[in-house]
C-alpha cells in the first residue's frame, strides 16, 4: 500500500502541476476575463476549449485527479491534501521557467514556508 | 489606481470561491473513498468494481460538483492574475481542509501536523502580499 500512496501522492503534485501550467498558459493566449454574465462565461469557455494547451492541462489534471481518489482511499484527507502542498516549489518555478512570471524573492520567502509546512505535517504523521 | 484597486478585489472575490469550494470537495470525496474502502489494487479485473462502486457514491459526485465551481473559479483568476500568485494564495484551503478533516470527518490530527498547516498558512500571508501580475499583457 505504501508504494500505491507514493505513486498516487508523485501523480497529483506532478501531473496536478504541470496541468494547472498549462490550463494558465491556454487562459492567457485568451486574455483578461472582464465580463462576468453568463453568456460571455460560456464564450470563454468554448473559446478556450479550442486551445491545445487547455486539453493537454486538462488531461494531465484528470490523471491528478484519479491519484487523489487513489490516495483518498487509503490516507486521511487532512494528510493527503497538505502533502500535495509540494506542488507549490514546483508550481512557483514552472510559473518562472514556463510562464515567465518574475517571482520576487517575497514570494520565494513564501512558497519556502509552505514547504516547511508540508515537512513538518508528514513528520506529524501518525 | 482605481483599476488596480478593482483588479485586486475581482481576484480577492474569486480566491475566496476557490477557499470554500476546493476543501469542501475534498473532504466529500474523502467521505466518498472512505465508504469504498483501501482499495485492492492488485488484480486489475477488480478495477472496474472499484471504478463502479466510485462512480456510484453520491459523495463522490457532490465532491466533483464542488470541486467543479472551485475549477471555474480558478480559470476565470488565472485569465489576470499570475499563476505563481494564484495557487499559494489559495493554499488558506489547506487549513479549511484540516478544519474540516477534524470536525467532519472525524479525524485524528496530531499537534505537528497542525503546526505545518500554521506553517502553510503564515507562508500564504507572506506571499498574499505581492502583487498579482508581473507580466505584462496588452
Amino acid at each position: 500500500m505504501i508504494i500505491w500512496e507514493t505513486i498516487f501522492l508523485f501523480l497529483i503534485v506532478i501531473a496536478g502541476t504541470f496541468g494547472e501550467l498549462c490550463v494558465t498558459r491556454a487562459m492567457k493566449t485568451i486574455g483578461e476575463v472582464k465580463d462576468f454574465r453568463p453568456s460571455a462565461l460560456v464564450r470563454v469557455m468554448l473559446r478556450a476549449i479550442q486551445v491545445p494547451w487547455m486539453w493537454l492541462g486538462v488531461s494531465l489534471m484528470a490523471i491528478a485527479f484519479f491519484a487523489l481518489l487513489g490516495a483518498l482511499s487509503l490516507e486521511n484527507v487532512s494528510f493527503v491534501v497538505p502533502v500535495t502542498a509540494l506542488s507549490y516549489a514546483a508550481g512557483t518555478l514552472g510559473g518562472e521557467i514556463f510562464l515567465g512570471e518574475k517571482v520576487s524573492r517575497r514570494r520565494w520567502a513564501g512558497v519556502l514556508l509552505v514547504c516547511v509546512g508540508v515537512t513538518l505535517v508528514f513528520v506529524g504523521r501518525k | 489606481m482605481t483599476s488596480s484597486q478593482g483588479l485586486h478585489l475581482k481576484t480577492y472575490v474569486l480566491i475566496l470561491f476557490i477557499i470554500l469550494f476546493a476543501p469542501l470537495g475534498n473532504v466529500l470525496l474523502s467521505k466518498g473513498m472512505k465508504n469504498v474502502g483501501a482499495v485492492a489494487w492488485q488484480n486489475p479485473e477488480s478495477l472496474g468494481h472499484i471504478f463502479v462502486q466510485v462512480f456510484t457514491s453520491p459523495y463522490v459526485w457532490l465532491g466533483i460538483g464542488s470541486l467543479l465551481l472551485f475549477f471555474i473559479a480558478y480559470l476565470l483568476v488565472l485569465s489576470w492574475a499570475d499563476y505563481s500568485f494564484v495557487q499559494p494564495a489559495s493554499a488558506t484551503s489547506y487549513a479549511v481542509v484540516a478544519l474540516l478533516g477534524h470536525f467532519a470527518l472525524k479525524e485524528t490530527i496530531s499537534p505537528m501536523r497542525w503546526l505545518g498547516v500554521l506553517v502553510i498558512c503564515s507562508g500564504v500571508l507572506v506571499v498574499g502580499n505581492t502583487h498579482p501580475r508581473t507580466t505584462e499583457h496588452k
